[in-house]
């Protein structure tokens, strides 16, 4: 069973990671990879955001949305499938505000350090990419615990390996017109046809 | 004056403030989705059509919205309107539905769509919000349409489906790149865009934040300080 958890987390760091396979929540990755400072800051909040609302989201489709899944409600003919996207996106908004609220109450120096990028999270698609991936597969909930998890992490790792990339970069004459975006663009094409090559590991 | 204004906001997001390669909006979807030229069309259609009409109406009510929760009635009026491009592509198109997957969805989230919200249609009046959406729709259809025409043609030998460049496994001359195919690719051909956009507009460049100091061959002596 540990094994079975253990092969999903690893597949979704690095064989399907969110940012370098499958391309998600790149905005603010390119935007905020200036400094390995705030990608961290940024990651963790990922990581925290994710860990919290695919499984959240997890239970929501289960219990409630899933074809059939009103049975308990004695309604067995309801299919709520189609109002899925602004349930996950509210869920997540929600999510982030309350998780805004409580670090401010409870741990105010983790809401100084997080605190900026938190309202950026809700347009994250990593995060709302996570939780459709998670409905896509099926996973049950405690598989979405550790998938969440795992889509964490592999984001925050990419956007960490990127800033320290592009904090090297100002040591090198980049040609005018390919200056800032044009050459990030470039090292994250270089940085997935690398990730690639977990594709080839089977679990 | 009007009628300057308006076709101001329609054509000024196409080349000079484009969404992508300017202002790095909705970057996800269009590595991920322009591997097919066809594919890439129905994403086009849906974004656009998703970013005129939020604007439109977030534009209609913007007057009634407080401020406090605004991110949350744009997120609400956005998602609504992607729940019904998806399932209109769910019952006409199912095929192209599908290898979409995800990608529908995640208009919601696309910075586009909710960056459009915030700074225009907040501000603007509908009908010029609507073009301003159509506009900034359009100048990410035309990076995405650019990127999966090269994609597509020199990847596989195609185009919408149709044989452009007989490959040589079905006795034709071409040799397919499959490099092309593989979605790393469309970050360098987005990245060599910007380069390409960026020389022809050259007020695009970014500033260079650190400047390297002329690296002296020889050490010059005549500034030594003598050891005294």
């Amino acid at each position: 069973m540990l094994e079975h958890y253990l092969s999903i987390f690893i597949t979704t760091v690095f064989i399907e990671n969110i940012a370098l396979s499958v391309f998600l929540g790149m905005c603010t990755f390119i935007a905020i990879s200036k400094k390995i400072d705030a990608a961290f800051g940024l990651g963790v909040a990922v990581i925290a955001v994710c860990l919290i609302t695919v499984p959240l989201n997890n239970f929501i489709f289960n219990t409630i949305l899933k074809d059939g899944a009103l049975a308990w409600a004695g309604l067995p003919d309801v299919n709520l499938q189609f109002v899925g996207l602004i349930s996950y996106i509210g869920v997540i908004a929600a999510a982030v505000q309350i998780l805004e609220m409580f670090l401010d109450r409870f741990v105010p120096a983790l809401y100084n350090a997080l605190g900026v990028f938190l309202p950026l999270i809700t347009v994250n698609c990593a995060i709302l990419g996570a939780t459709l991936f998670m409905v896509e597969k099926d996973l049950k909930f405690g598989e979405s615990v550790v998938y969440g998890l795992g889509a964490g992490v592999g984001w925050a790792m990419a956007i960490v390996v990127l800033a320290g990339i592009r904090e090297k970069l100002k040591y090198s004459d980049i040609p005018d017109g390919l200056q800032g975006l044009g050459v990030t663009f470039l090292i994250v094409g270089l940085m997935s046809f690398g990730f690639m090559s977990f594709g080839g590991i089977s679990l | 004056m009007t009628v300057k204004k308006y076709k101001e906001v329609l054509t000024k997001p196409l080349l000079e403030e484009n969404p992508i390669t300017l202002q790095i909006l909705g970057i996800c979807s269009a590595l991920a989705v322009t591997s097919n030229l066809s594919v890439t069309l129905v994403m086009c259609v849906a974004l656009t059509s998703v970013v005129s009409f939020s604007n439109l109406f977030i534009s209609i009510i913007r007057n009634y919205i407080p401020s406090s929760v605004r991110i949350i009635v744009q997120m609400t009026i956005i998602a609504s309107l992607v729940i019904v491009v998806d399932e209109l592509l769910k019952a006409y198109d199912y095929e192209t539905s599908k290898k979409l997957s995800v990608f529908v969805g995640l208009i919601i989230t696309n910075c586009i769509v909710m960056g459009r919200a915030e700074a225009f249609a907040m501000k603007e009046k509908p009908l010029i919000s609507f073009l301003d959406g159509l506009g900034n729709g359009l100048g990410y259809s035309i990076i995405l349409i650019a990127v999966a025409i090269v994609r597509e043609l020199f990847g596989a030998g195609t185009l919408m489906g149709y044989e452009i460049l007989p490959l040589v496994s079905n006795g034709g001359w071409y040799p397919a790149n499959n490099l092309l195919l593989l979605p790393p690719s469309s970050f360098i051909l987005i990245g060599l865009m910007i380069w390409g956009i960026r020389t022809y507009k050259s007020d695009q460049v970014e500033a260079n934040e650190y400047k390297l100091s002329k690296h002296a061959t020889a050490p010059d002596l005549s500034k030594r300080e003598l050891n005294a």
